[in-house]
């Protein structure tokens, strides 16, 4: 069976919402039933054919052939299966996704994996403000699963952050990790101002030493036994991420926002041993 | 049934369900990987007055481990779940946390999960972290040399303990090389321990006493400076006997375990003094594993 694919016949005036069209929902469906489902776009509602050409059958292996940054809440509560899209793609990429993965080839918008319980969203170029934030009002941000992304990322990265991985290869914006909750976002490239601002327990894990708000403190320079653990299962991965050269055990800690509960941490790589003293 | 000289008594070792762990501990090298292993696995050569039995299963490389450093393997068996998982937290807590750059990681991944540093975290008095990578969930616990790093649970699961067979020699030196070099085999074969000092045990007992507090007792049978004044079960160039005891995860673990040990006692011979091996049982009414030890070395 070949993969479910949307090809989409021109850019949208308007945004486009593609939550109808996750695996679970298209189960079962001919594609007849599958082109006549209903999508919303600003005030009016679009048949799936009329925005895209469809071909395939296999509902589990999803593909979004997109040339346009409209189209939103790709993989919305994804519970299995796989979606690929080859372009990019708009806000709400992943949005509270629970099981499967998402690749994206190209950039997406704001808030991608908003919200993600669990599974893998990989984005090949950058991402927007609020990944693996909360929805405006929500209190927890996303609760699981990895995220990795090859470009840069957007402002607030992070944000409420409750549980998971985000890891990216390029640079993030400013308020990287802001109020986070819990969980783990490490960064290869450089990170904006304000890092870690407010956040109440978590870990930034920095390649670059971040130009952190006055409320972190200084811990000092450690061996952490956790680090190895932490690379090793980021093997599996297609990401830099995954390659054990960048991988090290040896960080400065600074401990934070506190402000807060002063529980989180950003930890800087140190690129060299220290001897001990 | 006869090898090399030495008697094989048609009898067979009489073994009880129990319930297993495993965990490992890891250290910046392999001497204080060692050290917190003995640590743990003291003073636990049996259930009667120790709460469990517990053992180094083998050194482990540092490819092996969870964190990439040095580590040992420990086992502990317990009569049942409950008092395995006191045992474990227990000594986790009091031989492990105290150990310098130690870090405890779950040996075994199926089973029932039980406690391993789940609530060692409290000792974090809230500055402890918790990360949950690949599925598992571990706790970094701030301490005076750094963190101890600890996996939250491990897995209990069924298991067989009390295998063993007795070696009786013309000698007692003879007796100890026989089961050194049975306990030097042993030591390869996975998944069993040998819960003894030294993997050896010089006082096998009885079930029962003529104290009535007491419900173990020496075995009389096989003392050999009681063979004029009871009924004894040692003929007459017989000195000294010492048994193995052996905990396993399956009943094949532990055939195989007495099998590997019993073929080195055998290599040794008559000529090294090895007169007989026997095993110790109940009469088969207590325990539902036998292990007969001539069908082992058939």
């Amino acid at each position: 069976m070949s993969a479910l694919t949307f090809t989409l016949k021109q850019a949208p005036a308007q945004r486009v919402d593609l939550s109808p069209l996750v695996c679970q929902k298209l189960e079962g469906l001919s594609l007849a039933a599958i082109a006549a489902i209903e999508l919303h776009s600003g005030k009016a509602v679009l048949r799936v054919d009329t925005l895209f050409d469809i071909s395939g059958s296999d509902a589990q292996n999803l593909v979004f052939r997109s040339h346009s940054e409209k189209l939103d809440c790709i993989g919305k509560a994804l519970n299995g299966g796989s979606i690929r899209v080859e372009g990019n793609a708009g806000a709400y990429l992943g949005l509270q996704m629970k099981a499967g993965s998402i690749t994206v080839s190209g950039n997406a918008g704001l808030y991608a994996a908003c919200e993600m319980k669990n599974g893998l969203i990989q984005i090949e170029g950058n991402a927007g403000d609020f990944l693996g934030g909360a929805l405006p009002g929500s209190k927890q941000g996303m609760k699981g699963g990895t995220v990795v992304v090859k470009g840069h990322v957007g402002d607030r990265c992070g944000d409420h952050l409750r549980r998971g991985q985000i890891l990216i290869e390029g640079n993030a914006g400013e308020y990287c990790g802001s109020r986070m909750v819990a969980g783990t976002i490490a960064v290869m490239g450089s990170v904006g101002r304000h890092a870690g601002y407010a956040m109440r327990r978590g870990t930034l894990l920095l390649w670059n030493p971040p130009h952190l708000p006055a409320s972190f403190n200084d811990c000092g320079s450690h061996t952490l036994a956790f680090l190895p653990i932490l690379f090793a299962s980021f093997k599996g991965l297609d990401s830099r991420f995954a390659d054990s050269r960048v991988a090290f055990n040896r960080v400065r800690r600074f401990g934070g926002d506190m402000a807060e509960t002063g529980r989180g941490e950003v930890l800087v790589r140190l690129a060299q041993p220290e001897s001990t003293h | 049934m006869m090898i090399n000289g030495v008697t094989l008594d048609d009898t067979f070792a009489e073994a009880f369900p129990m319930k297993a762990t495993r965990a490992i501990i890891t250290a910046q090298n392999e001497k204080w990987a060692m050290i917190s292993a003995q640590a743990m696995t003291g003073f636990a050569t049996s259930v009667i007055a120790c709460g469990c039995e517990a053992g180094i299963e083998r050194v482990l490389s540092p490819d092996e481990t969870p964190d990439g450093r040095p580590g040992v393997a420990v086992m502990i068996y317990a009569m049942g779940g409950k008092g395995l998982a006191k045992q474990l937290e227990t000594r986790a807590g009091q031989c492990v946390l105290t150990s310098p750059t130690s870090a405890l990681f779950a040996g075994i991944s199926g089973g029932k999960p039980i406690p391993l540093g789940k609530n060692l975290r409290y000792f974090g008095d809230g500055f402890q972290i918790a990360k949950k990578i690949g599925g598992k969930r571990y706790w970094r616990v701030p301490v005076m040399d750094g963190e101890f790093l600890t996996e939250a649970t491990t897995g209990m699961v069924d298991a067989v303990g009390g295998g063993n067979f007795l070696v009786l020699a013309e000698s007692q030196p003879q007796a100890l090389a026989a089961c050194e070099a049975a306990i030097d085999a042993m030591r390869q074969v996975p998944n069993v321990i040998m819960p003894f000092p030294g993997g050896v045990v010089r006082s096998g007992s009885k079930v029962g006493s003529k104290y009535k507090t007491l419900n173990a007792s020496t075995n009389d049978a096989f003392c050999p400076t009681l063979k004029g004044v009871t009924e004894t079960d040692l003929s007459a160039e017989i000195e000294s006997v010492m048994e193995i005891v052996i905990d396993g995860l399956t009943k094949e673990d532990i055939a195989q375990a007495m099998r590997v040990g019993i073929q080195a006692v055998c290599d040794l011979g008559a000529a090294a003094g090895i007169r007989r091996i026997s095993a110790g049982n109940y009469g088969g009414k207590l325990g539902p594993f036998h292990f007969h030890l001539q069908e082992i070395m058939a």
